[in-house]
């Protein structure tokens, strides 16, 4: 508790709030990091994702990809890029998207998977074109599934980012990476204090979203059960 | 090579380690997810709260983690209690979501089919609704046990020992093979207990081959 | 949240049984499980999360058995913050240390830099129930660290001559270097050089290397038993003005640790010269051989 108070008076000194590698700055690059990750990982894994689930082929290669690549502990792939790439801001990005992108792929799968079998078979019956029964009838239903991914992977990269202070003059990690080193543990606390509000606004944020999103998927007085949760891919049964 | 021709006795020791790590912070973070994922279920006002909060928990980064758990719970740092508590806290806060959905994926006409031939409520929760959950909670389960055996690496940042060892110490020595050993061998163990999670989720849920054959 | 806390709590209650199970490998054993220290059990060894640590801490081990002593090995232990309240606290009995960095956890302002006033400063420094034997020749110490080129540009034998170096400096460490004497902060005031800095946490290690390969930094804090310096051609500039306290390996021994025991480590410390320390870093990167194997060979070759 007494640590919690010390982590308290250390985010409350202005000393900490101006001037470079000050909390605001250090704030901005966290968040600037996320969105770069997040933002990459998406590009590649909600493409095809929404592949894989429209058209059921890769399914197995998928879900093995995203199991594997889940369990490869980042500092270790940290590490093995940065040998590859050198210091700098590349190695960590290069590994959070690895991060990243389980979680975004296991929610566009599952998401368009999840669209009721008898609804495209409609949709092609109407005479729709395969890309329109993905743009106007999958995407908009697998709408909350995958923000779901998206929130699941979002959280990920801002606790992780962290890690990018490993060999970046870069984001929150730097407070947690001095406060360890020099055993100023207010410092530390107060590093994953901010990390954790930031998770919390986004986590806020996101589900608010991915709740709007059910209600569009979801129109005229259906009850809308909870969306359910593409972070968990179903086994290849 | 060189390096694995001496150390292979050394590689199955943490191997070996690594799943006793792993194991029981598996096996808690379900004990607890389980009953809280039915709470957050049963009570959607609570459940926003306790998802969002787990996710939450999830969020806090390992490293200060690791210093406060021991500050919390009385424990030593370099402990394998610590570490191990630390894994069930993401481990539990990763799976109370999917355990809110697996009870949520049970039909409601099957459970008031249930009441109707004349179970009791307390029979409920044993005989329909967790068999019936089963399904997403293995897939749950299967996620959780992944991404615990790939979390016990943190361990080698206080010196519990583990396949993350081999991992600081080759990064250390510059001895590659015994980076990718660490890297490697972590992947397969997950990989290995993730399929015996599928076996045991396939073995708990009979009736879904029955059904799943006639409809072939 | 606080039911999620609670639930946590009482999880852990039913963790600590489970844990003990799991240490029935020795592998994880538990340092709380180790024996208490000073009656009679085995002296336990631990040695820090390093692998030239973990030489020479197996280097203690093999020669207290030789004497026909038990021993248990406790090695690759985290950093200072882990295991020194475990030696404190008697659980961890010998531990190879260095001078330097040591007092410098317990006196972070002291103002010794030679080897015997760090040394005397030390002993003084070392708490109730701890004691540091004798320190041995060799040292594995921070420096500055800079590339072959670097240095014959700019005609660099010594931190002093990095005054006349017209381009800008970026100093790579561990991010607290950033705080401490021997970082940007000491070098401006102790040299007056200005420089950037880069946090790196890899502890002067193949990430710190590459960074000055690369030339993104350059300027290193890399210890000087490291072999890489002599491998990738690294020139280790001379600290006239110490900034950096001198660091030679010392046992630092808890109480469990008899006079028997005592001279024996006494003995491998004073066999033990930098050359050697060197050559043993050596053999664990290059031959990427196991410390058991490094010590033994290393103990054979020796007449104690």
């Amino acid at each position: 508790m007494n640590l919690l108070l010390e982590a308290a008076a250390w985010l409350a000194d202005a000393a900490h709030w101006t001037g470079p590698g000050s909390v605001p700055v250090r704030v901005l690059e966290h968040l600037w990091v996320t969105a770069l990750v997040v933002g990459a990982a998406a590009v590649v894994a909600i493409p095809t994702g929404v592949w894989v689930g429209h058209t059921g082929r890769g399914r197995t290669a998928v879900i093995a990809f995203a199991g594997a690549a889940r369990a490869v502990p980042t500092l270790g792939l940290l590490t093995l890029l940065g040998l590859w790439l050198g210091i700098g801001l590349g190695a960590p990005l290069l590994a959070l998207v690895v991060l990243a992108v389980p979680s975004l792929l296991a929610g566009a799968y599952s998401g368009v998977e999840s669209v009721d079998g008898t609804t495209t078979s409609a949709a092609r019956a109407i005479g729709m074109s395969e890309w329109q029964i993905v743009t106007r009838v999958e995407l908009p239903l697998a709408a909350p599934v995958i923000l779901g991914g998206v929130r699941a992977a979002t959280l990920q990269v801002i606790a992780t980012a962290t890690l990018a202070a490993y060999i970046a003059d870069a984001g929150l990690g730097r407070f947690l990476f001095n406060g360890l080193k020099s055993r100023d543990y207010a410092q530390m606390l107060a590093g994953a204090l901010l990390v954790t509000l930031i998770a919390l606004l986004f986590e806020v944020l996101l589900a608010a979203a991915q709740r709007r999103a059910a209600r569009a998927a979801r129109p005229a007085g259906q009850k809308s059960t909870s969306p359910s949760n593409p972070v968990f891919p179903k086994g290849p049964s | 090579m060189t390096w694995f021709s001496h150390a292979w006795g050394w590689v199955l020791e943490l191997t070996w380690a690594h799943l006793w790590l792993s194991l029981p912070a598996i096996l808690l973070s379900v004990a607890i997810a389980v009953p809280v994922g039915r709470l957050a279920f049963r009570r959607p006002g609570l459940g926003g709260a306790l998802l969002s909060g787990s996710s939450l928990l999830y969020s806090i980064p390992a490293l200060p983690l690791l210093i406060i758990v021991p500050a919390v719970f009385g424990v030593p740092l370099r402990s394998s209690a610590t570490i191990i508590i630390a894994l069930t806290v993401y481990g539990a806060a990763l799976m109370v979501r999917t355990a809110a959905d697996a009870f949520a994926s049970v039909d409601s006409h099957v459970r008031e089919a249930a009441i109707a031939v004349g179970h009791a409520p307390r029979e409920l929760f044993w005989k329909v609704d967790l068999p019936l959950a089963v399904p997403v909670l293995v897939a749950g389960l299967r996620v959780v046990t992944v991404s615990t055996v790939g979390l016990v690496t943190i361990g080698a940042l206080i010196g519990v020992p583990s396949l993350g060892t081999l991992f600081t110490d080759g990064f250390q020595r510059g001895i590659v093979a015994e980076v990718a050993t660490g890297l490697i061998a972590t992947v397969v163990l997950a990989l290995a207990l993730d399929g015996l999670c599928l076996l045991a989720g396939r073995a708990l849920t009979p009736w879904r081959r029955a059904v799943e054959g006639a409809g072939a | 949240m606080k039911r999620l806390l609670t639930l946590t709590a009482i999880a852990a209650a039913a963790v600590l049984p489970l844990a003990a199970c799991g240490n029935s490998d020795p592998l994880a054993e538990d340092s709380g499980s180790g024996p208490a220290g000073g009656s009679g059990g085995p002296l336990v060894i631990g040695s820090q999360d390093y692998y030239s640590s973990e030489i020479i801490a197996e280097v203690y081990a093999q020669a207290l058995e030789a004497e026909g002593m038990e021993v248990q090995r406790e090695f690759r232990i985290g950093q200072r913050e882990a295991y020194l309240p475990e030696l404190e606290a008697g659980r961890l009995d010998l531990f190879p240390e260095y001078t330097g960095p040591l007092l410098q956890y317990w006196e972070p302002n002291t103002e010794a830099r030679l080897s015997d006033d760090v040394y005397a400063a030390l002993s003084e420094a070392t708490p109730d129930g701890l004691r540091v034997l004798d320190q041995a020749e060799a040292t594995d110490q921070d420096a500055y660290v800079v590339t072959e080129e670097f240095a014959e540009k700019w005609d660099l034998e010594t931190i002093d001559d990095l005054a006349d170096v017209d381009e800008e400096i970026t100093l790579g460490a561990n991010s607290e270097a950033e705080s401490r004497p021997n970082g940007p902060q000491g070098l401006a005031d102790a040299y007056g050089v200005d420089a950037g800095f880069t946090p790196i946490e890899d502890g002067g290690g193949p990430l710190t290397v590459k960074a000055l390969k690369d030339g993104d930094i350059q300027m290193a804090i890399i210890y000087t038993g490291d072999p890489s310096i002599a491998k990738n051609g690294l020139v280790a500039l001379e600290d006239t003005k110490g900034l950096f306290l001198a660091s030679h390996v010392v046992p630092l021994a808890g109480d469990a640790v008899g006079e028997e025991a005592a001279d024996i480590i006494n003995s491998v410390s004073a066999a033990l010269t930098s050359d050697d320390l060197l050559e043993l870093n050596g053999r664990s990167v290059d031959e990427q051989l196991p410390a058991a194997t490094i010590a033994e060979d290393w103990l054979a070759g020796q007449d104690l």
